[in-house]
């Protein structure tokens, strides 16, 4: 125990003589816990869109300030014609392209029907689909003015309508800071564990130090709680100092218990420094522990759910997802955060949190002892 | 005459003073094959993987339903929804509090609640209500499959009620450019391509200079006659070389494997990667040049550059939406610039007209690095 204690000593005084990275590691992830959240908005607003209109008629003006005011599009150029409309497209100065073609007003009243033409920049496939959506749903709407101002009434029987009203649970105003802060804080905490333990342990090894270790009686399961310990205190200090930000800043408190959250975050950076741990003794020197831990935190953290929903990725990325870490502490920041579940609700993610955690060290100390 | 033959003799030396320069980085990184491998063989993995696996389409999301009438109408509205490639049913509910435990399990993202005179009400007074929950912790799948359900009930509606023939009608004809089939890896595989590229390259020459002064072998770099230049450019040539085979895998995967076509010129795409390489390892150097130990300089270029590339470059959330301070500071990722090359010239097909200013912006930071990492590096010989 004692020379725990002294080796403790030592690791600390190391991390704390380091000026330079100690302010890099608090001040470089709570800048962007400050910054990036504001980016990450898919809502669709402010769809830009070029118009060609043919027609010049009452009707069509009326359709283009009825899509003008709906809060979604912004009128970003009429054209006169649909190849100068593509320009804009190609430019990427507007998303969306509405022609109305000549005699619209016409064939809406002779006809009985018109046909206008959309044309949608679709790289975006997601984007696209909403955006035309939108669009179409207004022009529904236009549409229906257009009956019942022309119809009377009574010659027009009213139409089936399935009513759909919708409620949105546990995040009503359907914030999105509420949902991105949660999962970026576990971004930065799980790359300050595991980049800083693999480095760390590397670098004795490339500077020789490590050698002089192996040869002290220190025990190796002292040598590697040395190792862990700090960076566990310092992750957990980490994520305490974001959730501070997402409170003061964001004004996000937490629905749930933070004894729950403390508890799983626990275990969470056990297995994210044993996972450093493990690379670091698969490495010779820095540059490829660096590189293999970056390779693995950039395939967790993108396949994680922080971004895009696992549900839509394909079957075998779903299985993939099960053996990440990463993406059970952000299902679980998020329900404990947002929706107040429970340590019974998280069960499921904590016991298999724990056995990554008791797998990834285990290995880890297996893996160094055959080193020495 | 004889005054013109020492000079080149003098260059001549300096050239080849250089080129062996370049010949030791290069035993540097061919005496490590392990991070060769890695260095190589990460690129090809991330592209298959995240190509094939991110993407923001939503299908099977799993949905509950609450349907307190359960006849014929109700039943045939649901068997609707299951048969939509969006939804899969996953549970019947009796109650709103099992709904609730369910989506605090996290099993749900959204349910279907529908009323007990569900039938009667369509029948007797043209209206009907069906409810839809969504968990909205996740804002954005909220938003999509609320909007997925709804297109699926007004589209039962319509079949299946008398509005058909409806006067006065405007129709709609919608063309999708680009990607007619609305394929995810055409926004995400440049995106991917654009992230690696950045990161992998920033990377590889981070460390280069500070590991030298960590190891104390810049003292010696540092006598030798050779200008500070010299040295960075020495330094980064191998490594502009590795990029080159990255930037070939990587392109060669988006075709043959992701199939997403380069519909415009190769060779610009090309150049443009090479440009966009470049600056990306300026970046690398000038970060090394300003750091002390290799630690910092990776913490600097993984934690410093992961989230801004991913987040403000635009191929994740579109920069038009975020707030105007943000938008300004997109301007400052190099990946912003060259993920809007890449869709322009391989997706759209677009030519050198449409992206002569975002090469002009990442010539301008390549330069400002560059000058940069020679500026510190001067002052760490004085």
């Amino acid at each position: 125990m004692r020379t725990l204690q002294f080796l403790l000593r030592k690791e600390f005084r190391q991390i704390f003589r380091n000026k330079s990275i100690l302010r890099i590691i608090f001040v470089m992830p709570l800048m962007q816990l400050l910054v990036l959240p504001w980016a990450a908005d898919y809502e669709m607003k402010n769809i830009r869109l070029t118009v060609v209109d043919h027609d010049h008629s009452v009707s069509s003006q009326k359709l283009i300030s009825k899509i003008n005011s709906s809060g979604y599009f912004l009128l970003y150029a009429y054209t006169p014609s649909y190849q100068q409309a593509m320009a804009t497209l190609d430019r990427d100065q507007a998303d969306l392209i509405l022609e109305i073609p000549v005699d619209f007003e016409r064939n809406i009243i002779k006809e009985n029907e018109s046909t206008a033409l959309i044309a949608v920049n679709a790289i975006n496939g997601m984007k696209a689909g909403l955006g035309n959506a939108y669009l179409q749903s207004v022009i529904r709407d236009f549409n229906n003015q257009v009956r019942t101002e022309w119809i009377q009434p009574t010659r027009f029987s009213p139409q089936q309508v399935m009513e759909v009203t919708t409620s949105n649970w546990y995040n009503p105003l359907q914030k999105y800071k509420d949902f991105m802060v949660p999962g970026i804080l576990v971004v930065l905490v799980t790359m300050v564990g595991s980049f800083l333990a693999s480095l760390n342990i590397v670098k004795e090894k490339e500077i020789g130090t490590i050698e002089q270790m192996n040869v002290t009686p220190v025990k190796k399961y002292h040598f590697i709680l040395a190792k862990l310990i700090p960076f566990w205190v310092l992750g957990l200090f980490v994520l305490s100092l974001g959730l501070l930000i997402a409170w003061a800043f964001y004004g996000i408190v937490p629905v749930g218990n933070l004894l729950v959250l403390y508890t799983y975050a626990a275990v969470y950076l056990l297995a994210v420094l044993g996972l450093g741990l493990l690379l670091s003794t698969y490495s010779e020197n820095q540059q490829q522990a660096m590189l293999l831990s970056f390779f693995l935190i950039m395939v967790f953290i993108l396949m994680s759910g922080l971004y895009t929903s696992i549900e839509s990725m394909p079957l075998w990325a779903q299985y993939l997802t099960k053996i990440n870490p990463v993406s059970y502490f952000i299902q679980v920041i998020r329900m404990v955060i947002l929706k107040g579940s429970g340590l019974a609700d998280i069960s499921q993610q904590l016991f298999i949190t724990v056995g990554f955690a008791l797998l990834l060290n285990a290995w880890a100390v297996v893996n160094y002892k055959k080193r020495s | 005459m004889k005054n013109h033959l020492s000079t080149g003799k003098v260059k001549n030396n300096k050239h080849r003073q250089f080129l062996s320069l370049v010949k030791k980085e290069f035993s540097h990184i061919s005496r490590d094959p392990k991070t060769l491998i890695i260095l190589l063989g990460m690129p090809i993995v991330q592209i298959i993987i995240f190509g094939f696996a991110l993407t923001n389409e939503v299908k099977n999301a799993r949905i509950g339903v609450f349907d307190q009438a359960q006849d014929a109408s109700t039943q045939a509205l649901i068997s609707q929804i299951e048969a939509s490639q969006y939804f899969e049913i996953f549970r019947h509910f009796n109650s709103y509090p099992e709904i609730e435990q369910e989506f605090k399990k996290g099993t749900i993202k959204i349910a279907l609640v529908l009323p007990q005179n569900f039938a009667t009400d369509l029948q007797h007074f043209n209206k009907a209500q069906v409810q839809l929950i969504a968990d909205a912790s996740d804002p954005n799948v909220a938003n999509t499959l609320i909007n997925y359900a709804s297109a699926v009930i007004l589209d039962f509606q319509d079949r299946t009620t008398a509005n058909n023939g409806l006067p006065y009608t405007i129709h709609t004809e919608t063309r999708m450019l680009y990607n007619p089939q609305l394929q995810g890896t055409y926004s995400f595989v440049p995106g991917v391509m654009v992230m690696v590229l950045m990161l992998v390259c920033t990377m590889m020459t981070a460390i280069t200079i500070v590991r030298e002064k960590e190891l104390g072998t810049m003292e010696i770099l540092l006598v030798s006659p050779l200008q500070p230049l010299k040295i960075i450019v020495a330094k980064a040539v191998p490594y502009l070389l590795l990029s080159m085979l990255n930037i070939a895998s990587i392109l060669l995967l988006s075709v043959f494997v992701l199939q997403v076509p380069i519909n415009g010129s190769l060779l610009l795409l090309l150049a443009a990667s090479i440009l966009f390489t470049i600056t990306s390892l300026s970046l690398g150097l000038l970060i090394s040049t300003v750091t002390d130990s290799q630690q910092t300089a990776m913490f600097i270029s993984l934690t410093g550059l992961f989230l801004p590339t991913v987040m403000l470059s635009g191929f994740m959330f579109p920069i038009e939406n975020m707030p105007l301070p943000l938008q300004v500071i997109s301007n400052l990722v190099p990946a912003k610039w060259f993920y809007s090359i890449v869709k322009t010239v391989m997706i759209k097909g677009a030519g050198w007209a449409i992206i002569w200013r975002e090469v002009l912006v990442l010539t301008a930071m390549t330069l400002l690095f560059l000058g940069l990492s020679i500026k510190n590096f001067k002052i760490r010989l004085a």
